[in-house]
């Protein structure tokens, strides 16, 4: 109780400051950890960001499923954007494609970029897409309209329970950020 | 064992500095602890007043008194100023007045960092406050700041954020000191296992502190770079994914309102064994129940967000888990229970107040098992069920027994005895008028009446008036207690207590065996006998 209680006092809040730090720490280590789970589970929907080389499958004809798309603008978002079909039946293993049209309403130059989704979350890594105007920033010149090709097929291993896929895109404004 | 303190209380005492700068520079665990509970009862009027408003516009369908966006500045505001400025403080007002004394330790082990964090609390609430007054308005989107919409805050987003970090390095700095205290400063004799559960709770909240504070901080940093330094945690444009952020935020939160718990339960163990005159049931699995909730608080945090969309994987295991949580509060609840049973009970106002959280919090804990079942949880999401809910594990719990204690050792801290009538009064005005304001709000959430709402559907008219009406008996009720604190400090009955106060708590805790009001400087040599009644 004496002499020494400084010296351990002071040696305790080192070691307590350092586990705030460290937790501090773990705080920004769960960003990458949330990505990787998504990614390894293929939780929350997120779809590959890049595209998957075309390989065939064997097309399962006695089954089909319907693929819904859905498209949405955040209000900061002055563009026109929808897909030219809402739904699509499909055979697992089949390519298809899908065109969407996006339009730029500002007369400036636009970057924007697309985020796509698809639920329910767990076919994710069955949805395979060749194609998308999602993989990268789109620039539309002031008043540009054009129409853009996703490709994409349903792997054929998909577990029998699932019929319907919905796929939706919500375009961002990214003028700001991207020109710099 | 009063001569063996009145013998060293005549050396080396000298007193506390003179004037009002005294209470900027002291670094006296027994003024920092008074400052904290005096902030913490000011921040209750302050929160309380807002909860008045929220209220009040919900007295009837239809808006009445505040604009929307004004409402919801209210919700945001009552919470953030409940959690940091109210109840956190206010247990460590109280861990800094009786931690020391409890342990038979001469002050806290790091006082000047004792009295940084107190002035750093004001700070932050303060800085808190001005947001109320900035273009835009105080934050409005829920004290949880969910993204995006947080980020629709207008100039007062990095005000509030940087209050969050100054209120966190508060409680971080303040948890360090109460770990340091426990670990270093206990008298001999004074064994981990013979601390009374007061020490024990506030120890493992400690380390809760420590652990989920800097989250907190990092997931309101990454608020801040998304706002105004174009990084995307949480903005999809960019990659980012607002979800993310609940996960962050519910990894600190749930801890959180543990922290806000567990001391609470500490003060419940040591007064119910008091008045009981018998010594706590299963005082070693009262221990072990407060570590295994703490454990668990830290594995169950999605069970918040149910609806984000989780895999069916994700909802299972957090709702077993979440479920796990029932046993070591069940074991605490028929620990309480069985103190009680065939103890010599009076029924003073701390007794009452204690008795009445063991009833109310355990009424709060079921409605939170029923929300713990992820299929139901569906409809009970963001309604007013879950503010019942957690209004349940709060006001007639933590408040509640923040009450109890201020009852239990004010006669301790001021050396004058409180008016039990007036005590009583307050106590019967309290318990009534908070079942009528927080019970009828498990109807109108069942009915479907979403939170954070400022108008609502004529079918919720009858329950929410009953609630509101409930809410006023309530808020005026705890202007008794302000006039009890006062006059208790003043003089009170003027009766003489003891230095024991209450009937043989002596021998459950140490600060008892000091003179009431204590001196200045306690246990300045250490005390040679420790209680053991309470184990």
């Amino acid at each position: 109780m004496k002499e020494g209680v400084t010296q351990k006092n002071a040696k305790l809040v080192r070691t307590l400051v350092f586990v705030v730090l460290g937790m501090f720490g773990f705080g920004y280590a769960l960003v990458p950890l949330y990505d990787v789970l998504c990614e390894v589970t293929g939780l929350n929907g997120k779809v590959e960001s890049s595209a998957v080389k075309e390989v065939s499958y064997e097309v399962d004809k006695n089954r089909e499923i319907t693929v819904e798309f859905m498209t949405a603008l955040n209000e900061a978002t002055p563009m026109v954007f929808r897909s030219e079909i809402n739904k699509i039946k499909v055979h697992p293993g089949e390519y298809v494609t899908v065109n969407f049209y996006a339009e730029n309403k500002t007369d400036k130059v636009m970057v924007a970029r697309a985020i796509p989704s698809i639920s329910p979350g767990a076919v994710a890594e069955f949805f395979k897409k060749t194609e998308c105007f999602c993989f990268s920033e789109q620039t539309f010149k002031a008043r540009e309209g054009r129409t853009m090709p996703v490709r994409f097929v349903v792997n054929p291993e998909i577990p029998k329970e699932y019929k319907t896929i919905t796929l939706a895109y919500t375009f961002f404004d990214n003028t700001e950020t991207s020109v710099k | 064992m009063s001569a063996v303190v009145a013998e060293h209380d005549d050396h080396h005492d000298h007193g506390p500095a003179k004037g009002l700068l005294r209470w900027v520079i002291t670094t006296n665990h027994k003024d920092i602890g008074t400052l904290y509970l005096l902030f913490a009862l000011a921040m209750f009027f302050v929160g309380g007043a807002m909860a008045m408003v929220i209220r009040a516009e919900l007295f009837e369908p239809g808006m009445q008194f505040v604009n929307p966006q004004f409402f919801n500045s209210m919700t945001t505001m009552h919470a953030l100023v409940m959690v940091f400025g109210a109840v956190m403080p206010a247990f460590v007002g109280l861990a800094n007045w009786m931690i020391p004394m409890m342990i038979g330790a001469p002050d806290m082990a790091l006082p000047r960092m004792n009295n940084m964090s107190f002035w750093m609390l004001v700070a932050g609430v303060l800085l808190l406050a001005s947001t109320l007054f900035m273009e835009g308005g105080a934050p409005a989107s829920g004290w949880t700041l969910y993204p995006p919409l947080v980020l629709q805050t207008g100039k007062a987003l990095p005000f509030a954020i940087f209050s969050v970090h100054l209120l966190g390095i508060s409680s971080i700095m303040g948890a360090i000191n109460i770990i340091a205290t426990i670990f270093n400063m206990r008298a001999p004799g004074m064994t981990l296992m013979k601390m009374p559960m007061f020490v024990w709770t506030w120890l493992i909240t400690a380390f809760l502190l420590i652990a989920i504070m800097p989250v907190f901080a990092g997931a309101v940093t990454m608020l801040l770079t998304d706002k105004f330094f174009h990084t995307s945690f949480f903005d999809a444009a960019g990659g980012g994914d607002p979800v993310l952020y609940q996960h962050i935020f519910w990894f600190f939160g749930h801890p959180e309102v543990y922290v806000m718990i567990l001391p609470t339960f500490g003060v419940a163990s040591t007064i119910i064994p008091v008045f009981a005159r018998k010594p706590l049931f299963g005082y070693s699995s009262m221990v072990y129940a407060t570590a295994s909730i703490a454990f668990l608080s830290f594995i169950v945090w999605a069970h918040h967000m149910f609806t984000v969309g989780m895999p069916i994987a994700g909802e299972l295991y957090f709702m077993y888990a979440t479920m796990l949580i029932a046993i070591p509060t069940g074991v605490k609840v028929f620990n309480w229970t069985a103190t009680m049973w065939k103890g010599s009970m009076t029924f003073e106002t701390p007794m009452l107040f204690s008795i009445a959280f063991v009833v109310l919090f355990t009424m709060g804990g079921f409605t939170g098992l029923m929300m713990s079942v992820a299929p139901v949880d569906f409809q009970y999401h963001d309604t007013y069920f879950i503010v019942a809910h957690f209004h349940y594990t709060l006001v007639p719990a933590s408040v509640f027994i923040l009450m109890a204690a201020g009852y239990f050792w004010l006669p301790k801290w001021t050396g004058h005895m409180y008016d039990e009538r007036i005590g009583r009064l307050h106590f019967w005005l309290s318990v009534v008028s908070v079942n009528i304001l927080f019970f009828p709000q498990h109807f109108l959430g069942l009915a479907g009446m979403p939170r954070r709402i400022p108008d609502y559907a004529v079918q919720f008219a009858d329950w929410n008036m009953i609630s509101s009406i409930g809410g006023f008996i309530f808020g005026a009720s705890q202007l008794l207690f302000l006039y009890i604190v006062i006059d208790t400090i003043k003089g009170g009955t003027g009766e003489k207590v003891t230095d024991e106060v209450w009937e043989d708590a002596a021998k459950h805790s140490l600060e008892w065996t000091l003179p009431s009001p204590p001196p200045y400087h306690s246990f300045t040599t250490p005390p040679t006998v420790i209680p053991t009644e309470h184990i």
